[in-house]
């Protein structure tokens, strides 16, 4: 399910004095079963831009093109389109609204109109995919949960609709670091097994190197860069000037060619830094 | 009477729930500290900050904050113009319908007079990066954004004691190294005490002290070295340490010979340049 965007520009309350503009002609191919991170300082634009994919905001010029379909022309289907294109939002609380967890994962599986073993069966899966136990979670109310433990209610209640594009703004804000690594690898792991497309917005340069095959870079409301990881990580000067970074090992690997020594810089995770570093000294005789 | 937020033996647990969210805490932050606050998803960090401001009381234990007891009904008023909080969740937080109110919104509630506002909301929004959002409603903002006017609400509002939780979850890494600079110069130059509760352990390296929570109890309390140099133990729990103190961790497993403490890049830099 390929998706387009075209000269996509939106432009939030116009004419008002609060009038933005939040995207400036962002041009954008997401080919099927790609995995892409989209970065970018406070304000940017990533949040606005993807909630153009599922037709939840429409340009206000420009299109929006989900499998061969302009998704803001007339007579769409947007119910649709939003079945096979899930999104996470940013704050989680905006998307739970049930009184048990249970009922809120079960929504919108119910609403496919699935069989209600059915149901059960894909809400206690979706549950165990984000580290939750579903007999000790399913009667209790969201928002009688932990900020971390409420993230992962929000990312089960889309996984539960089996998505062909899953869409996640910022999902491991306020996850542990153990949380984080696990729903990271689930996602790996779905798209591995039923080759869907993702699109992680994110903060953590970390999880983006280490995930992703392809990088979008906005700025102001503009795409301004987009290429694999390597590429986009290669230039840390023009990534910290408009509000980004790289990643801790990476800015490692680029002081210590700075001090003289023989090494790759681009090096985008620990495992690879890992690896460059014991080539390096053993050439030296030290490992 | 000694300057500081006191936990004694502090049980808590929801009226809703069965189990308790936090067991036995004895904390002591004295003034003019900064502690980092780490710990799982549900390990009672926001409960426990909930109960340095007084908005929770013990179920079992006491808090006290330069001896105020948080029981005390009478002392609710000055325990809230010491301790002041930024949410997990800004969008609770915000309780104005234009950005500078919302940030002059402390500060009146203590009875700060106009001027003194105006300079304070002024210099607040500098320091986040959001004086042209000043007139713009909050909720029109991003959320990064959002974060940014919590955090200016509290520095407007100068309390002796600032909690903040996950207050950099969703900015940008510029963004949180401003916001992390700010807090070490809150407490650096104006002698603030800090309580920052974070999932991100480069953050938590730059306090003086770190307290480790899990299942409601603190089980690990000492300086980020002391802490950060048990990765095997902090992995157990579910959490982490940053990517340079993981990669000396490995590289000694391989036998090279790196330090098993280091904290940060440039030591990192340091303890490689012999072996290079
Ligand atoms: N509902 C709205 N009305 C008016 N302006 C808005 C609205 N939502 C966002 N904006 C503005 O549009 C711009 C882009 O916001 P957006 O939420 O897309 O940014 P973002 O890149 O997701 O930021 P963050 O990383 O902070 O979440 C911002 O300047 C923001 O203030
Ligand atoms: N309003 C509530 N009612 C009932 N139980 C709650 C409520 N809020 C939190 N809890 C429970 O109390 C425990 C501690 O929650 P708390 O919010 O303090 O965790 P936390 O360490 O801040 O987690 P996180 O990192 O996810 O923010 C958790 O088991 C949580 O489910
Ligand atoms: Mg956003
Ligand atoms: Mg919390």
């Amino acid at each position: 399910m390929p998706i387009v965007v075209k000269n996509l520009t939106h432009i939030y309350m116009p004419g008002t004095p609060f009038e933005s503009v939040a995207l400036r002609d962002v041009n954008w191919n997401v080919e099927d079963g790609e995995f892409w991170g989209l970065i970018g300082h406070t304000g940017s634009g990533k949040s606005t831009l993807i909630q153009h994919l599922n037709g939840l905001l429409k340009p206000t010029w420009g299109e929006v093109i989900v499998d061969g379909v302009n998704i803001s022309e007339r007579g769409v289907n947007l119910r649709e389109i939003r079945q096979k294109v899930g999104l996470v939002f940013q704050y989680p609380e905006h998307q739970l609204f049930e009184e048990t967890v249970e009922k809120d994962v079960a929504f919108g599986p119910k609403n496919l109109g699935l069989p209600e073993e059915e149901v059960t069966r894909r809400v206690k899966e979706a549950l165990e995919l984000v580290g939750l136990k579903y007999d000790e979670i399913k009667d209790r109310s969201p928002f009688e949960l932990s900020g971390g433990q409420m993230r992962r209610v929000a990312i089960a209640g889309v996984l539960a609709m089996k998505p062909k594009v899953l869409i996640l703004d910022e999902p491991t804000v306020g996850l542990d670091p153990r949380g984080r690594d696990e729903i990271l690898g689930q996602i790996v792991r779905l798209r591995e097994r039923q080759n869907i497309t993702v699109i992680l917005v994110s903060h953590s340069m970390e999880d983006i190197a280490k995930l992703v095959d392809k990088i979008a870079v906005m700025h102001k409301g503009r795409m301004v860069e987009s290429g694999t990881p390597k590429q986009v990580f290669k230039n840390y000067e023009a990534l910290a000037s408009i509000g980004l970074d790289i990643p801790q090992v990476t800015h490692l690997m680029i002081k210590l060619k700075n001090k003289g020594k023989d090494v790759a810089t681009d090096v985008l995770t620990v495992e690879e830094a890992e690896a460059e570093i014991l080539r390096a000294a053993r050439r030296k005789g030290h490992a | 009477m000694a300057a500081e937020i006191l936990a004694e033996g502090v049980c808590y647990q929801y009226s809703q729930s069965s189990k308790m969210a936090l067991k036995d805490v004895d904390l002591r932050i004295r003034k003019g500290e900064f502690v980092a606050i780490i710990g799982p998803n549900g390990s009672g960090k926001s409960t426990l900050a909930k109960l340095f401001n007084g908005l929770f009381v013990p179920t079992k234990g006491r808090v006290t904050v330069d001896g105020l007891d948080t029981r005390d009904r009478e002392n609710v008023w000055k325990i809230r113009q010491k301790v002041g909080m930024v949410f997990q969740n800004p969008d609770n937080q915000i309780v104005a319908t234009v950005v500078e109110e919302d940030v002059a919104f402390g500060p009146e509630n203590l009875g700060v007079p106009p001027e003194e506002i105006r300079k304070r909301v002024d210099e607040a929004l500098e320091i986040v990066e959001l004086k042209d959002f000043a007139q713009k409603p909050p909720h029109l903002l991003s959320g990064g954004q959002k974060q940014r006017v919590a955090i200016a609400g509290i520095i407007a509002m100068r309390p002796d004691y600032i909690i903040m939780d996950e207050p950099t979850a969703m900015l940008d890494p510029v963004g949180r190294k401003e916001v992390i600079n700010t807090v070490k110069r809150l407490n650096r130059e104006e002698g603030k005490t800090i309580v920052l509760i974070t999932h991100f352990m480069e953050e938590a390296v730059e306090a003086a002290r770190v307290i480790v929570m899990s299942e409601g109890r603190v089980v690990m309390e000492g300086s980020p070295r002391e802490i950060f140099s048990k990765v095997g133990k902090l992995k157990a729990i579910g959490l982490d340490v940053p990517q340079v103190t993981e990669l000396a961790h490995r590289l000694r497993g391989q036998g090279l010979a790196v330090r098993n403490d280091v904290l940060t890049i440039d030591e990192m830099v340091e303890c490689l340049c012999p072996l290079l």
